[in-house]
């Protein structure tokens, strides 16, 4: 390796991930990143400075030892940087594209101040990505049976991580999954040109040559209950990681007209059901020439405002209700949402949705808000402004302003306590639930939150039920908060 | 893959369909339905469970083809495959002690109406249904109905079976004439309405069964919603029963037609191609050709 001062290093610019040109991109499905070259790569390792202590690890919520798989990314060693991701997460493929690396690692790196901190993200995928192509994952080694069997209610991230702690313990593993596809968010939600979708089913197919059994069409709760699972099918311990799947609306009069969707039920027909190909049978509304208008301002917003435009949508229209600084959505959806031609109205509120004789949405009528005073999440709160409505003409209109946790498997069992916002009680460190033998993480724990973090809840609770399965003792560590703090 | 253990055509279009789900069986309550995919690349359209056979393990569907995906699950035989099926979703029918219980079917909503029928019979409630059709044809389950003692009015359209006229007018003489304690309407949304309207002001407890357009069935979409009583409902978790009286049938109605273009589509399509073709659609949901992949 070439020896270059710390001093010229830090004059290098950080590596800029190749994309589809937005105009070719906005037309396909295609992944828009197209993943950095082996030279990009390893400039842009030899960039990071190998703190002493490297600040970035503690951003990264499963800490994964950054500065070590850097270290061998800026050796050409790829399969030793996938060794050292592997120790703490199970899906850098997946988490390297969609972490919100700005509020994590890269937001804690030291070079963040004053130049751009390291590409973190890129190196995480790259990683994964080229480990994945040549096969340099180590081989399965032999895993002794523990007679002990587990069943998973939920296949997103939180579920599939567990699944696959649990299977390498030696544990028999099920996974329930109420949908006919596994991977959750991952699948139905997150859109193919942000996230491939044989991403996904790499992951899945690699459970299954562990052992994992996948049951699909099993809505727990339902085709089986909880109860079941630990009675009748014998499991000895359950996870629940059933996500944050109940969509909220605007609550406001017309939502109901033709041409009004949940981002849910808009992405799932584009995604999970394959509406924007030509071999599936799923409708999804023609929105060729269409105006569009999304509500909200996270990653689901970005997704359901940049999937109209592949399906030949006329204009796009981004409103939130307050100004870009406070939008959830990490920063390169919102970059390459502008730079495909989304149109974002900030400082804006739905009043009423517009519809003609037949029921179908015309327009939008909204208000103009102001930045009054911060809340208890520290935004400053939207004030409308007095008497500043207006209307804005649409033919189709996508809620994204988040998902509530679905009542449908709470609901089926009263030992499983919620907190006031529908999110199941758990004891945090472990995952425990008030129903001994339970576990839970992920969005049904924490509401509508992150990949990183599902994946890291379920691997929590997977080390909690190895711990219980040895030892039979159903403790809590600390009473499940029964209110979260920052909910 | 779900084994289809009978199929057979009961009537014009409509067809019973007998399916391998042991699980579903089990737990069916009258009033819930499945969530089926036909062929892999296929819609979720949701059917009602008509009957469970928790020895044998098979769900009962009772079909009738009004678009590509109906069309082509008629199109299956003994021996063939669903890719797909989920459930039971929904609530259960509120099956008690009401005294008399009017069922009021339309075409293949008599099918959805049969198991509550025959729930509301068991338990101990004199059950009239009164079956609706366009010709004699098109009335389902009569002797089904009648051997399970309940009584049976059946109406067509055109007078060749039964009473002449609508199962309003049948409907609008019941109440006339005796102590009715609930009705249950179920059928094409225009009739039930009309239901609604027939019992609204003699204050007769009436549900009726929805079936707006749904995708995943578990509360998960929202493209379910329905209104009752001006407040937004999601029919798959919530519902599919409501009460008639509250209901926006005039919204469910056009919210049913969003995607009447593409069905439409869809259905000429389907239509103008020749039976090899549909063999190519279905031959991975045919039983040999499903039984070599599984081996
Ligand atoms: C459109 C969209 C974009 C997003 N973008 C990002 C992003 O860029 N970066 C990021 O970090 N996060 C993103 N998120 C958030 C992230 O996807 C979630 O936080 C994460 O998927 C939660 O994982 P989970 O395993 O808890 O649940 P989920 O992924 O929701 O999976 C839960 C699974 O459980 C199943 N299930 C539910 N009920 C039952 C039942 N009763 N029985 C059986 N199965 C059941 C569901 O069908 C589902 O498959 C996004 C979310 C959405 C909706
Ligand atoms: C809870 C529930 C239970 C149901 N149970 C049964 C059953 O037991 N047997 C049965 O045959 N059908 C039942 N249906 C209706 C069935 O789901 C639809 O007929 C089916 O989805 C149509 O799909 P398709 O692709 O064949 O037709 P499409 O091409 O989708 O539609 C063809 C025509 O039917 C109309 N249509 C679309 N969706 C529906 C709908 N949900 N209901 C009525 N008309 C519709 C369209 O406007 C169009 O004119 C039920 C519906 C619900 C919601
Ligand atoms: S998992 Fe996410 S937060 Fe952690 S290092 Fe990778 S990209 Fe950063
Ligand atoms: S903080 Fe930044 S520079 Fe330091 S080790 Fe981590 S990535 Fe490298
Ligand atoms: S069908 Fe999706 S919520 Fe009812």
């Amino acid at each position: 390796m070439i020896k270059i001062s710390r001093r010229a290093m830090l004059k290098l610019d950080r590596v800029e991930m190749p994309a589809r040109d937005p105009l070719e991109r906005a037309a396909c499905f295609d992944e828009v990143n197209t993943g950095l070259t082996p030279e990009e790569a390893t400039v842009e390792a030899m960039r990071c400075l190998m703190c002493k202590t490297p600040t970035c690890i503690d951003g990264c919520p499963v800490n994964i030892q950054i500065d070590q798989f850097i270290d061998r990314v800026a050796h050409g060693d790829i399969r030793g940087a996938g060794d050292i991701i592997r120790v703490d997460s199970l899906l850098p493929a997946i988490c390297g594209r969609v972490c919100p690396q700005e509020s994590q690692c890269e937001g804690t790196c030291v070079l963040d101040k004053k130049h751009k901190p390291i590409a973190i993200g890129h190196l995480e995928r790259y990683v994964a990505d080229t480990v994945r192509r040549y096969g340099l994952e180590p081989a399965a080694e032999p895993i002794e049976p523990s007679g002990k069997s587990v069943a998973i209610i939920g296949s997103g991230p939180a579920g599939l991580a567990c699944a696959a702690d649990l299977v390498k313990s030696g544990h028999h593993v099920r996974v329930f999954e109420a949908l006919h596809q596994p991977g959750g968010v991952l699948i139905y939600g997150i859109p193919e040109f942000r996230l491939p979708k044989d991403i996904v089913a790499a992951e899945i197919d690699g459970l299954r040559n562990l052992g994992v059994e996948f049951e699909m069409n099993a809505i727990i709760g339902r085709t089986i209950t909880v109860e079941e699972l630990l009675t009748d099918e014998g499991f000895d311990a359950i996870f629940v990681g059933v996500g944050a799947g109940l969509p909220r609306f605007l609550n406001v009069e017309g939502e109901n007209l033709i041409g009004v969707y949940s981002a849910n039920e808009f992405l799932t027909r584009v995604n999970l059901m394959g509406a924007y190909r030509k071999d599936t049978e799923t409708p999804v509304l023609d929105l060729t020439g269409r105006r569009v208008v999304v509500f909200g301002g996270g990653n689901t917003a970005m997704d359901s405002a940049r999937t109209p435009l592949r399906l030949g949508a006329g204009e796009v229209r981004v409103a939130y209700r307050r100004t870009e600084a406070e939008m959830p959505a990490r920063d390169e959806e919102i970059e390459h949402a502008k730079e495909e031609g989304i149109i974002f109205d900030f400082l804006v509120s739905p009043v009423e949705l517009l519809g003609n004789d037949e029921g179908w949405l015309t327009g939008v009528r909204a208000q103009r808000m102001e930045l009054g005073e911060p809340d208890e999440s520290g935004r400053r709160r939207p004030v409308p402004i007095e008497g500043d409505v207006f209307d804005l003409p649409a033919d189709v209109v996508i809620v994204a302003i988040g998902n509530s946790p679905n009542p449908l498997l709470p609901a089926t069992e009263s030992r499983l306590e919620q907190t006031r916002w529908g999110t199941l009680a758990v004891d945090e460190t472990t995952g425990r639930t008030t129903m001994p033998g339970v576990f839970a993480g992920g969005d049904i724990v924490t509401g509508g939150a992150t990949v990183i973090l599902a994946m890291g809840a379920g691997r929590i609770a997977a080390a909690s039920i190895n711990e219980y399965l040895e030892t039979g003792v159903w403790e809590q560590e600390s009473k499940p908060e029964l209110e979260p703090a920052g909910a | 893959m779900y084994l289809i253990v009978e199929a057979e055509s009961i009537a014009p279009d409509v067809r019973r369909i007998v399916v391998e789900a042991p699980k579903i069986a089990k737990k069916h309550q009258a009033g819930q339905f499945v969530i089926v995919r036909v062929t892999p690349n296929g819609e979720r359209i949701p059917l009602t469970i008509a009957a469970a056979d928790t020895e044998a393990g098979s769900i009962t569907l009772f079909v009738q083809a009004i678009g590509r995906t109906t069309m082509l699950m008629n199109e299956l035989e003994t021996g063939d495959y669903l890719v797909d099926v989920a459930g039971p979703l929904g609530r259960a029918s509120e099956i008690k002690q009401y005294g008399t219980a009017l069922v009021v079917g339309g075409g293949v909503g008599t099918a959805i109406a049969y198991p509550i029928a025959l729930a509301l019979a068991d338990a101990g409630n004199r059950v009239i249904a009164i079956i609706g059709g366009r010709t004699k044809e098109y009335v389902l389950l009569e002797n089904e109905l009648s051997s399970h003692g309940v009584e049976v009015l059946p109406c067509t359209d055109d007078g060749s079976y039964g009473r002449k006229g609508f199962v309003t007018e049948a409907l609008a003489d019941v109440i006339a004439d005796e102590e009715v304690g609930i009705v249950f309407a179920i059928g094409p949304i225009p009739m039930m309405s009309a239901v609604a309207e027939v019992t609204r002001d003699s204050g007769i407890e009436t549900v009726a069964s929805l079936n707006p357009i749904m995708v995943d069935g578990t509360g998960m979409c929202g493209g379910c919603r329905v209104e009752v009583g001006g407040e937004t409902k999601f029919a798959c978790v919530d519902g599919p029963e409501f009460d008639a009286h509250q209901v926006d049938f005039k919204l469910l109605q056009r919210r049913n037609t969003s995607y009447r273009a593409f069905e439409a589509e869809q259905i000429d399509h389907l239509r103008s191609l020749d039976a090899e073709h549909h063999e190519q659609v279905l031959a991975p949901v045919r039983g040999a050709c499903a039984r070599e992949e599984a081996s």
